[in-house]
Formats: structure tokens, C-alpha cells, sequence
């Protein structure tokens, strides 16, 4: 085994692990009581050896030592994949369908807080991902829109008593509202500069809120907000209840997120849809065929800030509370790792992208300390083995540059 | 001849302080084929861009169908049928064959007559059917010209501008394009403006010509006596 190629392999190897070393180190190693080196080491160790068994399997795999474990594991799995691929698509639809209803009747309180988590990054993720995946605008400033959304509801409710239904449109509409207004001087950027700029709007947002005492209370948040409100069939009559349990809240931004992966589908495939997409590919083509790429942009910056706007409706009303701290930079990074991890411009990439950086970190609570390393870990390997997302969009998928 | 369908007056365009074209002033009638020959860098597509309102013009006044264009944002004159082939195609990459001809048809609303538009340029550009679910990206340098001559066409132009059109193919898909220029403008009376290097296959294919020289004509005449011409043989034909 002591080819040019793996040689280069195990050479890299210990060049990483030496590397890992020299940054693990200090991080673990230097504490106020002095300098530590077993603690540190024994991290390291573990690391190194459970890497060093993943390059040997990988190794042993090229070298088709594996083989005869593996090609009958391959040959049953395209069998299953042919099987599934047999059954029509609605039904696995209905099945999903089905288990998305019957999930809070089989879980516990704590599955519904993360699964309402989930559903609200989902909403999140489809609007950024008409501005990113779709129309190709790099956004850093998205939260500003949540946050928009979140505080519409929040004074509305508060001050005025309105109901949840009523403000969730009026949201939407001042979430659009703010969106062309940043975008409106913003969107003749392009690429890397439009990415500054709408970083500088999203903090600029986010400091108003947290400034503008009069109006948000400042870092002070706002309180006492209301969750939505239905009728209910009750003994005899329909009666006004709050939907204020956790699976009555689940329901709700269920149905937010199945509109808005409906509403996103359907974008996709118009004509509008597409027009983005030529903006994507080619802005000034596009303006040769008659596109108005400004208003392009522009609309789907704020089709984008609508969705948005509606999720953190749904959020001020779950949480009852709303404070700037909720819409800092960090939510805006996450929601975009969602979007990149899943799969630019694809539906059920976002979804599956919303998934796992939701509930990666919870699964990995137990680690706490490592949480935020392993997290940046299984970023840095996704990224490195399936650069297209976990679920690549089907036009995503064959890149021309990528062809020759 | 009537009026002209293009003219341009003393026109010049700049990239920030380098002038790229000085008072350059040419006229194009309905159904001709006129073509700017040129070596590079005289100026040719940005003659093109600045028709098309993609450069700002600096001085001078761009007509269209006796109306002036010069100032008018470039997404409104397809739906006047001014329309643009720009240099190295910029098909959209990620979007279907099918999907970018639609793109042509963007501002356009009349459904039947965009199918009958479309199976015209399938007709003419029968690869295209073929791939039409193909991604355009996916396309080879010819397939990619016609898809962006087939994407023009479907913006239904009375007036076509192309760029280059030759630009990195090999002889005999250039002959079969140039084929195509012709049937474009004979059969569907489309006017054609042609930009090209290939200054031998673009003036067999014109009526008329003009010649750049950095940034200026210096040289417009019907297409066979520029054909005819010693120095324009010896400066652009390679003899």
C-alpha cells in the first residue's frame, strides 16, 4: 500500500492532525490555572485515531478490498431505489403528510419546540432561497426581514389588540414594504458588494430596533404578546380559543410552511420564476430579451422579505415576546447555511438543509462543550464531499463549466 | 429606399475615460444586411451595446424606426423589436434549451403566436428540438449560437443584431449560421446588422458595409465593392 497516491494521502494526514493540534491546543490547553497538556492530548488522540480508521476504510475501499461487502450493499440499495422510485410521487407525499399530522400525538413537548423550530427555519429558508437560490442576490442581512415581520405583529397585537390572522398579511405587506426599500438603492450592485451592503441593512435593522426605545422598548423587548386565535367546535357551538399549546402552535406554522413550500413550487416554474433565473445566469442577456432586471431583482428581494416577514409573525406569536436579540447576524448566517447546505434553488434540499441545522445541535447536546466544533466539522465535510447540497436543485445539477 | 429603420448620428461611447468610439454615424434601411467589419478593439461591439442602450452614449443620437432610442433603458426594446445576439452568445447556462428560448419571448403575451415562433426557429435550427430539455450550458459552441439566434428570434425583431456570430466555431458550422442569417433575413424580412471579424463571410452575406478603424468608419460602401477594394482586401481579407 505504499503507492505515490497514498503516500500523499497518509502525508496529509499528518499534516492535518498536526495542524489540529497546534489550534486544539491553545483553545483547550491554556487556562488560568496554568498550562494542561493531558486533557487536550486525549481530544486530540480520539480524533486523530477515529480519522485515521476513516482514511484506512476509505483506502481499503479504493483498493476494492471492500468489495465483497459492499457491491451486494449497492446492488440492494439501487433495487430499493428503483422500488421507490416505482411508487408515484403523491403517495410518498400522503405519507409524508400523514406523519407530519400525526407527530405531536407521538412525541413530547420537548420534539414539538424543536419541530416548530424547524418548520419556522423552513419558512425562513424558502424566502431566502428565492433570493439567493433563484434570483442569485447573496443576502446577509435577511433577519432584518423576520425581524420586520416579528415586530409588525408584536405592536400590532399589543397596542391595537388585533388578531394574529389579520396582522399575518400585514406582516407580510411591511416586510415587502422594507424590502424594497433596502433594496431599492442596494439591488444595482452585484455579486460580493451587494452581499456588504445588505449585511450593513440587516445590523442597521437590527440597532434601530434595539435603539428606538419609544417605539420597541429597546433591548427591553416586547412583552405580552398574543398567540393566534381560532373557533373551535365546542359543546354545541364554535367558541373563541387561543391556540397557545405547543401542538396547537405546531398546526399553525405547519400550515405556514406547507404554504409557503407550495407558494415557492409554484414560483419556480413561472414565468416570473424564470426571469429570475435568466438574471441568475445573466444579467445583461437578460436585459437583452426585454427583462427589467432592477424590478426583477427587486421583486424577488421582496417576495423573499414576505416570507420572511410572515415566519416572524408566527415567531412573535409563539414566543409571546420579541427582542432584538432574536435577529442578530448570526440568525442571517444560519438561515443561509441552511439554504446552502440543502441545496441551492431546490425545495426539499432547504427543507432537509432547516432539519439538520436545527436539529443536528440539538442531537448533539450532549456533547455541549464540542457542539459548535462538530457542527463546523459536518459543515466543512458536506461542503467538501457534496458541494451542491444535500439535495441539489435538478437544474443546479449540471453546472456547463462543471461538464468539460 | 425609404426611411431607415436605424440610424445613427455622430455617435461616441466611452469605458470611463478611453473613448471606444468617435462620431461614428451609419444608416440601416428595412431588409438590408449591413455589416460593421473591423479588426479588434476598433470598436464594433461597442457599437452594438450602445445601440441597445447597455453603454450610455457620451454624444450623438441612436434612431430606431424614426424614434430616438438613445437613453432608454435595454429592456425596452425588444418589445420593439430591436433585438440583441450579444458577443459569446450569454446563453443562460442553467436554464433548458426550451426555457431559454421563452426567455426570448419574455415580454411577449400572445401564446399561439409564441408556439408558432418557436416551431419556426426548431425548424431552423432543427439540433435545437432535439435538445431542447438539455441544459443550455450543455450545448457545444454552435448548438450555443443558435440557441442565442434562436432565443433572439423569439422576441420576433424587425430589426437583429449580431455579435460576432463566428466567434469560435469551427468552418462549416460558420457557414451554416451564415446560411441561416440569410434565410432569416430573405424569408422572414428580418433587417440584420452584422458585426463581425470574419470580414470575407460577413460582407458575402450583406448588402452593405462599413469598416472601423479605432473608433471611427472610415470606410461604408455597397458589400461587393468592399469585396472589390485592394485595401480593404489587403487589410482585412489576408491578401
Amino acid at each position: 500500500m505504499t503507492t505515490p497516491a497514498s503516500r500523499k494521502l497518509w502525508l496529509g494526514y499528518g499534516l492535518a492532525m498536526i495542524w489540529l493540534f497546534v489550534l486544539l491546543w491553545p483553545l483547550m490547553g491554556i487556562k488560568p490555572e496554568g498550562l494542561e497538556f493531558a486533557e487536550s492530548f486525549a481530544v486530540w488522540a480520539r480524533v486523530a485515531a477515529a480519522a485515521a480508521i476513516l482514511l484506512a476504510f476509505w483506502q481499503a475501499k479504493q483498493h476494492g478490498f471492500l468489495d465483497a461487502a459492499l457491491l451486494p450493499a449497492q446492488a440492494a440499495s439501487a433495487l430499493l431505489a428503483r422500488a421507490a422510485g416505482r411508487v408515484p410521487t403523491w403517495i410518498w407525499l400522503a405519507l409524508l403528510a400523514a406523519a407530519m399530522v400525526v407527530f405531536p400525538f407521538l412525541t413530547e413537548r420537548y420534539a414539538h419546540d424543536v419541530a416548530i423550530s424547524v418548520l419556522v427555519y423552513i419558512c425562513l429558508g424558502l424566502g431566502l432561497n428565492v433570493v439567493v437560490g433563484l434570483a442569485g442576490l447573496l443576502d446577509l442581512g435577511y433577519i432584518a426581514f423576520y425581524g420586520v415581520g416579528a415586530y409588525t405583529y408584536a405592536l400590532l397585537s399589543v397596542h391595537y389588540g388585533l388578531s394574529f390572522w389579520l396582522c399575518l398579511p400585514i406582516s407580510g405587506a411591511f416586510s415587502a414594504l422594507a424590502g424594497c426599500i433596502i433594496g431599492y438603492p442596494t439591488l444595482r450592485m452585484r455579486g460580493d458588494y451587494l452581499a456588504i451592503v445588505t449585511l450593513g441593512f440587516g445590523e442597521i435593522v437590527r440597532i434601530v430596533l434595539n435603539n428606538w426605545m419609544k417605539l420597541t422598548n429597546g433591548p427591553n423587548g416586547i412583552l405580552g404578546i398574543k398567540t393566534p386565535d381560532a373557533y373551535w367546535w365546542k359543546d354545541g357551538a364554535f367558541t373563541h380559543i387561543w391556540l397557545s399549546s405547543l401542538e396547537q402552535l405546531y398546526f399553525v406554522v405547519l400550515g405556514l410552511a406547507v404554504s409557503t413550500v407550495v407558494a415557492v413550487y409554484r414560483l419556480n416554474h413561472s414565468r416570473i420564476g424564470r426571469a429570475f433565473e435568466a438574471v441568475r445566469e445573466d444579467q445583461t442577456a437578460a436585459e437583452l430579451m426585454g427583462v427589467n432586471t432592477l424590478g426583477i431583482k427587486l421583486l424577488a428581494y421582496a417576495l423573499g422579505a414576505v416570507l420572511g416577514g410572515l415566519a416572524g409573525a408566527f415567531f412573535a406569536a409563539r414566543m409571546r415576546f420579541v427582542s432584538p436579540e432574536s435577529f442578530t447576524f448570526i440568525e442571517s448566517a444560519m438561515v443561509l447555511a441552511m439554504v446552502v447546505l440543502g441545496g441551492m434553488g431546490s425545495i426539499p434540499g432547504v427543507v432537509l438543509g432547516a432539519l439538520a441545522l436545527v436539529a443536528l445541535p440539538e442531537a448533539f447536546r450532549g456533547f455541549e462543550l464540542y457542539r459548535m466544533f462538530v457542527f463546523g466539522g459536518v459543515m466543512a465535510v458536506m461542503m467538501l464531499f457534496r458541494p451542491k447540497g444535500l439535495w441539489p436543485a435538478k437544474r443546479m445539477g449540471a453546472r456547463s463549466e462543471e461538464r468539460d | 429606399m425609404g426611411a431607415p429603420i436605424l440610424e445613427l448620428r455622430h455617435v461616441s461611447a466611452a469605458y470611463g475615460r478611453i473613448k471606444a468610439i468617435k462620431d461614428i454615424s451609419l444608416v440601416v434601411h428595412p431588409g438590408e444586411v449591413v455589416s460593421i467589419i473591423g479588426a479588434n478593439g476598433a470598436g464594433k461591439s461597442t457599437t452594438l451595446m450602445s445601440i441597445c442602450g447597455v453603454l450610455p452614449i457620451s454624444g450623438g443620437e441612436v434612431y430606431y424606426d424614426g424614434r430616438r432610442i438613445d437613453g432608454l433603458a435595454a429592456d425596452l426594446l425588444p418589445s420593439q423589436g430591436l433585438c440583441q445576439v450579444p458577443e459569446g452568445r450569454r446563453i443562460f447556462p442553467r436554464l433548458t434549451v426550451e426555457e431559454n428560448l421563452d426567455m426570448g419571448a419574455f415580454f411577449r403575451r400572445d401564446k399561439a403566436a409564441i408556439e408558432h415562433d418557436k416551431n419556426r426557429v426548431f425548424q431552423l435550427f432543427p439540433i435545437l428540438l432535439e435538445r431542447r430539455r438539455q441544459h443550455g450550458g450543455t450545448l457545444s459552441g454552435g448548438e450555443q449560437q443558435m440557441l442565442a439566434m434562436g432565443r433572439a428570434l423569439m422576441s420576433r425583431p424587425r430589426l437583429l443584431l449580431l455579435d460576432e456570430p463566428s466567434l469560435g466555431l469551427a468552418p462549416l458550422i460558420v457557414q451554416q449560421i451564415f446560411r441561416i442569417i440569410r434565410e432569416i433575413n430573405e424569408v422572414d424580412g428580418v433587417t440584420v446588422v452584422l458585426v463581425e471579424q470574419n470580414a470575407n463571410l460577413a460582407l458575402q452575406a450583406s448588402t452593405r458595409g462599413y469598416v472601423l478603424e479605432t473608433g471611427s468608419v472610415i470606410l461604408q460602401d455597397e458589400a461587393r465593392a468592399l469585396l472589390a477594394n485592394p485595401d480593404i482586401r489587403k487589410a482585412y481579407l489576408g491578401e
